[in-house]
């Protein structure tokens, strides 16, 4: 199974199982941030987060998740450097096949994109909530338990339009990135044919607007809101 | 028939004298070229007028010029067998240039198909890989009636997409990676929708694909391009089967 | 009456191979091991046969002038094979497809030969069903056949309009397996220039290597040429840029006849020739006579207006327009042989009905079938043949007719073989269109992709036994004989001297010229005065060539034009023996026309009494006159008749 590993369509395999996994995952965490829009007072979003803090299940996914996205990363990039070894000497022209910013062209580049945004976002609000802390998280009661205030950290945020920006920037990378990597994930496990190529492509697109609509409808929120 | 005439273009073409040697772009004029003339019939009379200067003509691989052999290449203006869809360079036609452009001509690029001279590219490596296991094992004689195993009509027919490949090498042109994969795929495809070859699909799937990346091609991303580049339209789903006729082959070891 | 001796076993028709197989050397596996063959070209012919060769045991070495295997010319065949399988329940049967073969061949072709290939046909069909050929299937999964020209039954096997594509791939994969398993060894953008004969046999060829320029000797216990056809010799054809005759040429000059360089055959669906700077030419799938109806106007004034573009084809009434093969032949219509359709464009465009600006061309109009069975119908049927035409000509087939014109497309001439395939050099074989085949002087239809494979599968693997048995005594062939240093020094000088001339004209011109003399006057129709012209202007045109040739480039590097260059050189030899030829035969019979032998109406006349003969030329000299040794052709189970199509 080593050659399984280094084979271009091993590495791939790594790449679709661990984008499949990464999906689901943001699709939990879409949903429970969209309770930040659903009530103003915070009550509901700081239920979800304490449930994902406390549930045990969740806790056994977190260091799966980090897996997940550390091997989805360092793949991309054995894969990249891989891969552009195979074209040492470049067309004057270029590529004039696909228009320069389809992402199925600039996966890799989206991918380091949204790790920026990614490492930023974690140390918004992981970082706090776990090890640092944060004056705003002072506890608060919802329904008779004590927890953190994550609303309040996320509002305050939010409150910065640069914040608002970068997350929507963030937001549209993310959707990019799907609505080439959902259906290349099922391609490259083998689950594609003539039909299912055109129903999964369009899925892919649907999926990646969602994403992103989703994840900008947050900041817009609260900019417009506050 | 159109029968436009180009009085001026230019050709901006690589020019590199052995695979040692280091090349370099050059520019020619080309005067009086119907649009009705293909692509290579103009480079045919920019070489003429090449020899005749006493300069070398350019050196590039062509043969049927009806589309079929695959020996063409030449990436043209960023496309692969130049800008026109489902054609190969020899059925380009001059039509799809203006009076006055210049038209940039390079050889396919990829680690595996290093430049011979000029427009020409040692392809070797698609042999290699053929030949690792793009066959079904019979020998001559003794063979069962043709209509002893029966074909449905759709898998014949999709095992036919795939087995118009003309081996050309516009998907690794094409493909940022340099990938063989629709190239494989094509192949491995084609023999696995047949009943005649689903006996050695596994063991074909695997041997393909490790001559493949030996030869230093590079993986597919599922960029598309190369689809939208082969001359036979052959579809990224034959990649589909692939990826899936190799896991299986793989996850049964 | 000449040294000539076919081999062809006797007895009946129907048991002649059986019992020639039966008769024949068999070597064993263990001497297999120990013999060496060489296979020059590695189209249908020479792939299969270089598989089928190595997997009964014996080494071989393939060349092939291409990069690929795959390449070679056999690739562009569209229509089908032919097999006498009798899938459809039509009455076809081994009898009848060697009878329409002989027939459609004019009577021209050895009635042995043309039986054995009918028997093998089917197991053709079986092999390339194995190898993963998808041919076309029935809902119900079983084999599809079509009809073609010149035929009354269904037994045609096809893969879209890709079967030799296909069938290439097919022989390649067994080609490749074998080269993966060691027993052949395969050098491609190699170019055969010389036969290397040691005291009488074919002991090895002198390669070029095509990317460094080397000069290689390679020794063998036989040599199979499998080299394709001539047709490149009229410049102007349907066959690949790089087809040449150099091979066969170079084992012509060592002793190896020619037979019936004459027999040319002319497609006539190509699409015309259109300007001067035109390469090569197009064919378009004879199939599309079943739904097509050709024509050229009525009116001499309404030709001169398409010819100055004035008016299009479609404002041509109906009853303006001249439907001239349905007019000729009522009984055929549209679908006459090859042949005879070429001619009958050929007399309407003399005439002046040309539709095109060089006035060579005719209409073929999808009009009438559109609108019996709908557009889709067609584009299902001819749906990429349209939309290659349409990438041509800029002209859409669905809205216009289309412009046709005949060309050369297939030689059915060539090296003269016995019945093992053999040459008249001892340990020398011919295969596929590069032999003078199974096809009289006319080919049908669908049928040299059946000869290819027929010859490489299934005849020379038994054949090449026989002389092979007496072979296994003799040691490997070694290279450094004196005959392959004479064989290597006369291509390095040939190759110096071509490239020395240092004149002013490149090899192209005198391609160009040499192939106008010959479709002027070799093409269509012949006649004596202009077949003396054209010997005597390819002799002169053979001069200038040998005073003002201009080779760029480097004699040791990749050079294109030194390639060329040499096969011009042979073209210019093989142009003249192609006139001689048709000079020598004063009759009209399938794709030989001359003038002389027509009867009242302009219809071919076969001469049996006196030209019922291959004509095999031997070479004595470059500035000699070829000796005709004559092969007669007994015809013991058909009998003759004056094809008729009206």
């Amino acid at each position: 199974m080593s050659s399984f590993m280094s084979a271009s369509i091993g590495r791939k395999f790594l790449m679709s199982i661990t984008g499949i996994f990464l999906i689901s995952f943001l699709l939990i965490h879409l949903t429970l941030n969209l309770f930040l829009t659903f009530d103003d007072s915070g009550d509901l979003f700081n239920l979800a987060a304490n449930f994902m803090a406390t549930n045990p299940f969740i806790r056994i996914m977190e260091p799966m998740l980090a897996i997940g996205f550390v091997i989805h990363i360092i793949w991309s990039g054995w894969i990249t450097l891989e891969n552009m070894r195979a074209r040492p000497q470049k067309y004057e022209f270029g590529d004039q096949l696909l228009s320069w910013w389809a992402p199925a062209k600039n996966m890799f580049l989206l991918g380091s994109m949204i790790m920026i945004f990614l490492v930023i976002h974690i140390f918004n609000f992981w970082v706090k909530m776990k090890f640092t802390g944060d004056p705003l998280l002072a506890g608060v009661h919802v329904g008779g338990a004590e927890m953190h205030n994550a609303y309040a950290l996320v509002s305050n945020l939010f409150k910065n339009p640069w914040y608002d920006l970068l997350y929507i920037v963030g937001g549209i990378l993310v959707g990019l990135h799907m609505s080439h990597g959902f259906w290349s994930a099922f391609q490259t496990i083998g689950f594609s044919n003539q039909i299912w190529l055109k129903r999964l492509k369009c899925l892919a697109i649907t999926i990646g607007v969602v994403f992103a609509l989703g994840f900008c409808f947050i900041p817009l929120y609260f900019m417009i809101k506050f | 028939m159109a029968d436009i005439i180009l009085n001026k273009i230019y050709v901006k073409v690589w020019r590199q004298n052995s695979p040692k040697s280091k090349g370099r772009f050059e520019t020619y004029l080309v005067e009086t070229v119907s649009q009705g003339t293909s692509f290579l019939e103009m480079i045919d009379i920019l070489n003429d007028k090449l020899i005749l200067e006493g300069k070398d003509p350019i050196a590039f691989d062509h043969d049927c010029r009806e589309g079929i052999c695959g020996m063409c290449s030449m990436y043209v203006n960023g496309h692969a067998h130049g800008p026109d869809a489902e054609v190969t360079t020899c059925q380009l036609h001059m039509r799809k240039f203006s009076e006055g452009q210049t038209i940039v001509v390079e050889p396919w690029r990829a680690a595996a198909f290093p430049v011979i001279k000029d427009m020409m590219v040692d392809r070797t490596a698609f042999e290699k890989i053929q030949q690792a296991g793009g066959y079904v094992s019979v020998n001559t004689g003794g063979i069962p009636d043709g209509n002893v195993i029966l074909i449905g009509q759709d898998d014949a027919e999709e095992a036919m997409d795939a087995a118009a490949c003309i081996g050309c090498g516009a998907c690794v042109a094409t493909c940022k990676n340099s990938s063989a994969m629709l190239f494989v795929a094509a192949k491995v495809s084609q023999l696995a929708k047949l009943p005649q070859g689903r006996i050695e699909a596994k063991k074909r799937a695997k041997a393909m694909v490790a001559k493949m990346d030996e030869l230093g091609f590079g993986g597919c991303t599922n960029t598309g391009g190369c689809e939208l580049a082969c001359p036979k339209s052959i579809s990224i789903a034959h990649i589909a089967r692939l990826n899936r006729e190799y896991l299986r082959a793989k996850f049964s070891d | 009456m000449s040294t000539l001796n076919s081999k062809i076993p006797s007895g009946p028709i129907a048991e002649k191979w059986s019992n020639h197989k039966a008769k024949i050397k068999v070597v064993s596996p263990a001497n297999k091991r120990k013999l060496d063959i060489i296979v020059v070209g590695t189209g249908l012919a020479g792939a299969s046969a270089a598989a089928s060769l190595a997997e009964l045991g014996y080494n071989v070495t393939a060349f092939c002038y291409q990069d690929s295997p795959r390449r070679a010319h056999s690739i562009a065949a569209q229509g089908g094979i032919n097999a006498a399988k009798n899938y459809q329940n039509d009455n076809d049967s081994v009898y009848r497809l060697f009878y329409d073969t002989i027939k459609g061949g004019d009577y021209r072709a050895r009635e042995a030969n043309v039986h054995r290939l009918a028997e093998v046909s089917p197991n053709i069909i079986d092999q390339c069903v194995a190898q993963g050929v998808p041919f076309a299937r029935e809902y119900g999964g079983t084999l599809s056949n079509r009809s073609f020209g010149g035929v009354l039954v269904s037994r045609t096997f096809y893969a879209r309009g890709q079967t030799g594509q296909q069938l290439l791939l097919g022989a390649y994969s067994a080609l490749n397996r074998q080269i993966h398993e060691g027993n052949v060894k395969m050098h491609t953008r190699h170019e055969m220039l010389e036969l290397v004969v040691i005291e009488g046999k074919a002991r090895g060829i002198i390669a070029r290597d095509m990317v460094t320029g080397e000069v290689k000797r390679f020794g063998a216990h036989a040599v199979v040429l499998a080299t394709g056809g001539y047709g490149n010799v009229f410049f102007l054809s349907t066959n690949a840029m790089g087809c040449n005759a150099s091979a066969s040429w170079v084992a012509y000059k060592k002793g190896a006849f020619f037979a019936n360089p004459c027999y040319v055959q002319i497609h006539p669906t190509c699409i015309p020739v259109h300007g001067s700077q035109q390469s090569k030419l197009t064919l378009m799938s004879e199939s599309l006579r079943n739904d097509g109806r050709v024509w050229v106007p009525r009116k001499a004034e309404d030709a001169a207006k398409l010819r100055k573009g004035e008016i299009k084809p479609n404002d041509i009434a109906d009853e303006d327009r001249d439907f001239y093969l349905e007019r000729r032949y009522p009984s055929y219509g549209n679908l006459v042989p090859r042949d005879v359709a070429s001619r009958a464009a050929k007399e309407r465009c003399d005439a002046g009905f040309g539709v095109n600006k060089e006035g060579m061309a005719v209409y073929l109009d999808f009009k009438y079938s559109i609108q019996r069975l709908g557009q889709e119908t067609i584009a299902k049927r001819y749906g990429n043949l349209f939309q290659m035409y349409e990438k041509i000509t800029d002209v859409d087939p669905y809205k216009e007719p289309m412009q046709i014109y005949p060309a050369i497309h297939y030689t059915m001439g060539g090296t003269w073989v016995d019945y093992n395939l053999m040459t008249s050099i001892p340990g020398l074989y011919s295969l596929g269109e590069a032999n003078f085949s199974d096809h009289g002087a006319n080919r049908l239809g669908a049928s040299a992709l059946m000869q290819g494979l027929a010859d490489g599968y299934f005849v020379l693997p038994y054949t090449i036994g026989d002389y092979l048995g007496n072979e296994i005594m003799v040691p490997k062939i070694k290279t450094d004989l004196p005959e392959f240093d004479a064989a290597e020094r006369a291509v390095v000088t040939k190759l110096e001297m071509l490239f020395n001339i240092k004149g002013k004209t490149p090899a192209d011109h005198f391609h160009k010229k040499l192939g106008t003399i010959l479709w002027d006057n070799v093409g269509m129709s012949r006649k004596e005065a202009g077949l003396k012209t054209a010997i005597l202007e390819i002799q002169k045109l053979r001069k200038e060539f040998y005073s003002d040739l201009l080779v760029p480039g480097e004699l040791k590097n990749v050079n294109p034009e030194l390639e060329k260059a040499g096969r011009v050189a042979d073209f210019l030899e093989l142009g003249e023996l192609l006139a001689r030829d048709a000079l020598n035969r004063k009759e009209s019979c399938g794709g030989h026309f001359r003038e002389e032998s027509a009867t009242d109406d302009g219809e071919a006349r076969r001469d049996d009494e006196n030209f019922a003969y291959v004509a095999a030329w031997e070479y004595k000299g470059m500035d000699e006159e070829p000796f005709l040794h004559k092969e007669d052709l007994l015809f013991e189970t058909i009998e003759l008749t004056q094809r008729s199509y009206k």
